[in-house]
């Protein structure tokens, strides 16, 4: 009896236990990421070898390292739809700089500096002005994108130089090239930063009441330039990467690609709203998406559709959350009233 | 005298006349600097650009004005291009309101998906877009199969239909295209000034839970919203049809991008709450003079258009905040001012009665 009842306080000490990780975002995340990895490896041998792995992960890299810094950009409650333009933007200014005969390490630093001015820029208007960051980053968007055009005026500039090229390009170790060791590097650069840092706090704080924050003596100001800033040295990373993936640079480099990273952090957990997600989760949507979008190569579904389901499931992966609430909420208070009713009926 | 100024003249009044003076000035200066620029072409070149602009804007607007945004407009707009000009294609018979019917339906019922997302669904209307935008995009790919629709498979009515001149002013004409988009201006304006249904949307976007706890049905019109503008962006769909004739499945991408921006120069607050249709007709107005004559200024690069877009919009946006802003504190001071003066009047002129 004794023994039973010790037993059964185990197994209510374990569901206890477990509940709040079952009921998590990311848990879920990780059990769609699986499922989408199975029915791939069953539709397609070789799906889940390594050079397919580090195929599919090498291909949207730049999107990925993005996500990152876009994570903390929407944490602290603002976004950054200027990202692709600021990717397109510095790729173009290295491959200016580089045709005009600067050595190729300075045009790389060139370019950096450059995503840096990109995000200081949004930071000033949004952090210091106070304009809304959508309308800034769109301005942002359309304008970057627009100087990208301006500088190479519709055309390409090729032959890049095999050292750059290579960074991308050449494996590393085994099938994996250098910049998937960067994409790991980065993302536990900003899980410490996030998560384990008080700066990590302060982009919470700031995202969860901007008010409460400036009252607790947060410097809200400098850290929203911190987060623009850091969100236009990643995409100007993002576009030396995509440069050195192609070896050539346009105009319209990784036009677009806003889509695709936006969505990555939202499936991921992190409230448009902000102040709340983890990096966790925005690496496991990452690879979800990535793997989805894979699997969907490997059956010839077209590039297009892929996007497709990729907005479905950025829509789902708010809408079947809030359902769910709204479901259970109206449960509870079916319950509340049936209660009430066999109080009542009781008295 | 000057507290007539401050009682019949409101702040956002002064920011649309301050957007003409702009617009007027813009037009002075490319007339000095490219030849020919005030003339019949212009007009017509401008006037051909502005309506699909100024017709989403309108639907666009109406949403913003609630705080939820639309971003799957260019989709919406490609989807009923491409969908009405192919079945226009295979029947060449069909009446033009028909069409036109068929548009705006077309639209309203891409407008539903996003109204149930946002407004039932309770996701933010950025998330829900923005998926929508691809989703939209990707059901045109795939059932397509890419084929392009051409004038050449269009009837003859659509074709000529950009090029129908109402009236003719001199060597100003004026083509059918603005005025449908002048009239859904004046019929989305009066509707926003005058009908419960606008002045609800404006108390929705400036306090969305003051809204609700005041009894507004605001789900109900946060879902209103998003079908006018979905059927709006289907009115537009027609005239994007209209006006080029040749369709394909990547036409009008990043169309929602310039409608937003004509939205955020014409004065319309991102964050729901104020602006106006008179103000997005300007706003687009201003956006396509200064497209066109940057195109035609030799000085400059064509290339540089967007980045000096991108100027305007945060220029514009930056005005609001800085000027605005202090107009409104401005006027708030003198309305008071003159209340207590009347109060005062008021006051004494009681406190007289009890003497006597």
């Amino acid at each position: 009896m004794l023994e039973k009842r010790r037993l059964q306080r185990r197994r209510v000490d374990m569901k206890t236990r477990l509940a709040p990780y079952l009921r998590r975002w990311e848990t879920f995340l990780l059990a769609l990421l699986v499922s989408v990895m199975a029915v791939n490896a069953i539709a397609a041998p070789g799906y889940l070898g390594l050079q397919n792995q580090s195929n599919l992960l090498e291909l949207s890299l730049e999107r990925a390292i993005v996500a990152l810094a876009m994570a903390f950009v929407i944490i602290s409650g603002e976004i950054d739809l200027s990202v692709a333009s600021v990717m397109g933007l510095c790729a173009v200014i290295m491959g200016v700089l580089w045709q005009a005969g600067v050595p190729i390490e300075l045009a790389v630093l060139a370019a950096i500096l450059s995503g840096a001015a990109c995000g200081l820029f949004n930071g000033f208007w949004v952090a210091v002005v106070g304009l809304p960051s959508l309308a800034v980053t769109l301005a942002g968007l359309i304008g970057f994108r627009g100087l990208a055009y301006f500088l190479v005026e519709g055309e390409f500039i090729t032959g890049l130089p095999d050292s750059f090229k290579a960074f991308a390009q050449q494996d590393l170790i085994g099938p994996f090239p250098t910049t998937i060791f960067l994409y790991a590097i980065l993302v536990v650069i900003a899980v410490v930063l996030l998560h384990r840092s008080g700066f990590g706090r302060y982009v919470y704080a700031v995202g969860n009441n901007k008010d409460a924050a400036i009252y607790s003596g947060v410097r809200v100001v400098r850290v929203k330039m911190a987060v623009f800033t850091m969100s236009g040295v990643v995409a100007a990373l993002g576009g030396l990467i995509i440069a050195s993936r192609f070896g050539a640079v346009r105009g319209g480099t990784a036009e677009g690609f806003e889509l695709e990273i936006i969505t990555m952090v939202l499936l991921g957990g992190v409230s448009i709203f902000g102040g709340s997600g983890t990096m966790i989760g925005v690496v496991l949507a990452t690879l979800l998406v990535l793997n989805l979008r894979n699997g969907m190569d490997l059956a010839t579904i077209s590039g297009n559709t892929q996007l497709g389901v990729v907005g479905l499931l950025l829509i789902f992966s708010v809408l079947l959350p809030n359902l769910g609430t709204r479901l259970g909420d109206r449960r509870r208070a079916r319950q509340a009233r049936a209660s009430q009713a066999g109080v009542a009926a009781a008295d | 005298m000057r507290s007539a100024l401050f009682r019949h003249v409101r702040p956002e009044q002064v920011r649309e006349i301050t957007l003409f003076v702009i617009i007027v000035l813009a037009l002075l200066f490319f007339a000095t600097q490219v030849p020919g620029f005030l003339s019949g072409r212009t007009f017509t070149r401008v006037t051909t650009a502005i309506p699909i602009t100024v017709v989403l804007g309108v639907g666009l607007t109406l949403v913003v004005l609630t705080r939820n945004i639309d971003l799957s407009i260019g989709a919406t707009v490609a989807v009923v291009a491409y969908g009405v000009g192919t079945l226009l294609a295979n029947d060449m018979g069909m009446s033009p309101w028909l069409v036109i019917g068929l548009s705006v339906a077309i639209g309203a019922t891409l407008g539903v998906v996003n109204g149930l997302i946002v407004a039932y669904g309770g996701v933010p209307a950025i998330v829900a877009t923005l998926g929508t935008m691809a989703l939209f995009r990707s059901i045109l790919v795939t059932v397509t199969d890419s084929r392009p629709v051409t004038t050449a498979r269009l009837p003859e009515w659509i074709v000529d239909f950009n090029g129908v001149v109402l009236i003719s002013l001199e060597d100003l004409d004026v083509r059918i295209l603005p005025v449908i988009a002048f009239v859904v201006v004046i019929v989305f304006q009066l509707l926003l000034r005058y009908a419960s249904f606008g002045r609800r949307l404006f108390a929705i976007g400036s306090n969305p839970a003051a809204a609700e706890v005041a009894g507004l049905p605001t789900k109900r019109d946060v879902f209103v919203t998003f079908v006018l503008c979905g059927a709006l962006a289907g009115l537009g769909g027609f005239m994007y049809m209209a006006r080029f004739g040749n369709i394909d499945t990547q036409s009008a991408i990043g169309l929602e991008l310039t409608v937003v921006a004509a939205v955020v120069v014409g004065g319309v607050n991102i964050f729901g709450g104020s602006g106006s249709m008179i103000g997005v007709l300007l706003g687009a107005t201003l956006i396509t003079l200064v497209d066109q004559g940057l195109i035609r200024w030799a000085a400059i690069s064509e290339f540089l258009r967007d980045a000096l877009l991108g100027m305007l919009i945060l220029l514009a946006i930056a005005s609001d905040k800085v000027f605005l802003e202090r107009l409104r504190i401005i006027w708030a001071r003198a309305l008071r001012a003159e209340e207590s003066r009347a109060g005062e009047a008021a006051a004494t002129a009681a406190a007289g009665g009890h003497e006597d």
